[in-house]
């Protein structure tokens, strides 16, 4: 025999208080499960979502003799050599760090052309990653889907009389007009977009960039984290981000996770006062059996073990129920709460030990005071009773 | 040299501002093997002599050494180890653990020992068999009789072969031919080499010791009474 099964036997005769104290511990443990998971939810919902939002992420080249507008915002000139990016920085934006929270990386070559008299900005994009960043475009006719095809600005084609179908000359070189963009109110009304590798040809400037757009996403790290890995992995650009896309989904949630974290920690004080109140009344009831355990011998790190053992067995056990009851109520309650479809049950190993380690320290922590006062029990006192 | 020698011993319990002498200067020698019975009226410091035997009552005063240690200059610890080691305890109402079978309590000052689950098991069987108590392991302790409840109890005090027993009115809660059985057993213990420290109320039991200590109001009576004396010679 060891001193565990003077504990589980124990535990064993005081069945419906061992139940109290479990339940106390597991609707600590159920409601963080919840709470996390509604957080993930939100958090994976806006991440899925953010092509919707459009890029997050402007990457410029460190220049400033010349300024260019893109979107109102100032951008690196590409007349000047000193610094500018190249098709060969996208995959050393697709490769830093935390590459998995990349979801697009649009770049484009932006350049001024004579049209029929008039100064036009020619930008090439590579237009299966441009369609992705901008949901929002409605198109007339169709796409690109070769080199020599061309969208035009709702405000170009007014100018320049021009729709779907009909042809250009760039710098001499003919082009098939594609498709007509739906007004959009930004700067792309103002664009001709062409294939990234045409543009880059008519421009004499192969394998230039003007910028690079990046969406991008980190759960658990800011936004600014990306853009510092970015701006590591490309010394000679300018990487900012665009906070206001998403910033106030983001201050929205970030409020969410405080409040969960508040109740959370409501609750678990709740939870370790009842196993505080019940190791308490379990350690007096139990005097005399305690001043008979130190009567034969027993040292008083032997009756701190024993309920330590005890609050370990309880918190596992809260725990393990807690996070499967916390599981099953998020799988439920989370699309009710949430308003996010389809949000699918979170299985995370990490969360699944953390939340027993939470309950199994909560457990023992809350028992230190009724563990010490126990072993400080007069032996003599407890056998007066005898 | 004694196996217990107890050098002027007091103990004073505090009451507020009151003052309660409950052992007031006793000196006495216990030779290994004997079995002393210790008498008087309540209140006369029976138990308390026989808690700070057990090392469990720190006294005011005085020392008490057993095998040479002084047992009061240990540790805390140190003491509870010494408790393991040298004494057996005989409790009034056998004072046996209810949510554990009838071999687990016998286990008991084992599980804190290094010995193997298999030792423990073989000592604990071996030790109820001796108590004629063999197939009564698996029982809980409500499900034995009062003289069965209080062979556990012995079975658990010298499983671990502890060179002193201590016991505190072992025959209060049973019948009077269970308690003389009880006795009986004592005897036989006794005669076998074990030394038995007792404290009773009851004079029969005085019979079957071979030393008998007096205390009235905290003191050793010298000379045993005649009445003592008239139960000694007729068990």
């Amino acid at each position: 025999m060891r001193l565990k099964d003077i504990s589980i036997n124990n535990l064993r005769r005081r069945k419906s208080k061992v139940l109290f104290l479990i339940l106390g511990l597991t609707i600590g443990i159920t409601t963080v499960v919840i709470l996390l998971s509604i957080t993930r939810m939100m958090n994976e919902d806006i991440s899925n979502k953010l092509d919707e939002f459009g890029a997050n992420i402007l990457v410029i080249p460190r220049s400033d003799d010349l300024f260019l507008s893109y979107g109102g915002l100032n951008i690196g000139g590409v007349s000047v050599d000193a610094q500018t990016l190249k098709d060969s920085d996208i995959p050393k934006i697709r490769q830093i760090e935390v590459k998995e929270n990349i979801s697009t990386v649009s770049p484009k070559l932006i350049g001024v052309v004579e049209i029929e008299g008039k100064k036009i900005l020619l930008t090439g994009v590579l237009f299966q990653e441009e369609t992705r960043l901008k949901k929002w475009w409605k198109v007339h006719g169709a796409v690109p889907k070769s080199r020599n095809g061309v969208l035009l600005g709702n405000e170009v084609s007014v100018r320049l009389f021009k729709s779907a179908g009909d042809h250009l000359t760039i710098n001499g070189k003919t082009v098939s007009i594609s498709g007509i963009l739906d007004e959009t109110g930004s700067q792309d009304d103002f664009l001709i977009l062409g294939d990234l590798t045409f543009v880059q040809e008519v421009l004499k400037k192969p394998g230039a960039l003007s910028l690079i757009e990046v969406s991008a996403f980190c759960i658990s790290c800011p936004i600014e984290e990306i853009v510092s890995q970015i701006s590591k992995a490309l010394p000679h650009a300018k990487v900012t981000a665009i906070k206001q896309t998403l910033q106030t989904k983001m201050e929205a949630l970030d409020h969410f996770k405080k409040f969960s974290l508040g109740v959370s920690l409501i609750v678990l004080l709740i939870g370790g006062l009842i196993v505080f109140t019940n190791m308490m009344a379990s350690v007096n009831e139990r005097k005399r059996e305690i001043g008979i355990f130190r009567a034969i011998g027993f040292r008083k790190s032997h009756i701190i073990r024993i309920i330590f053992l005890e609050a370990f067995v309880v918190g596992l056990i809260g725990g393990v129920m807690g996070y499967l009851l916390g599981l099953g109520i998020s799988y439920i309650l989370g699309p009710v709460i949430t308003g996010i479809k389809g949000g699918g049950i979170l299985v995370d190993p990490v969360l699944a030990v953390g939340v027993v380690f939470l309950s199994v320290a909560m457990g023992i922590l809350s028992s230190i005071y009724p563990a010490i006062h126990a072993s400080k029990m007069d032996p003599t006192a407890a056998l007066r009773a005898l | 040299m004694s196996l217990i020698e107890i050098k002027d011993l007091s103990k004073t319990y505090e009451s507020g501002e009151e003052h309660v002498p409950a052992l007031v200067g006793v000196d006495l020698n216990i030779e290994k093997g004997e079995f002393v019975s210790v008498m008087g009226p309540s209140g006369s410091g029976k138990s308390t002599l026989l808690t700070i035997l057990g090392g469990l009552n720190h006294p005011t005063q005085g020392e008490v050494v057993v095998d040479e240690i002084p047992i009061y200059k240990l540790h805390l610890e140190k003491l509870a180890d010494f408790r393991r080691e040298y004494l057996g305890f005989i409790f009034q109402s056998f004072q046996l653990i209810p949510y554990l079978t009838v071999i687990e309590n016998v286990m008991l000052p084992l599980s804190i020992t290094e010995k193997s689950n298999r030792e423990q098991l073989n000592m604990a069987e071996e030790i109820l068999e001796k108590m004629g108590l063999k197939g009564r392991g698996k029982r809980l302790p409500d499900q034995l009789s009062g003289g069965e409840q209080e062979r556990v109890a012995i079975a658990r005090a010298l499983v671990n072969s502890p060179p002193i027993l201590l016991a505190d009115e072992p025959t209060g809660n049973l019948d009077s031919k269970t308690g003389t059985e009880m006795m009986e057993l004592f005897k036989s213990l006794n005669e076998e080499g074990q030394t038995i420290v007792m404290v009773t109320h009851n004079p029969e039991n005085v019979a079957f010791s071979s030393h008998i200590i007096y205390l009235r109001d905290g003191r050793v009576v010298d000379g045993e009474p005649a009445i003592m004396e008239k139960m000694r010679s007729e068990p």
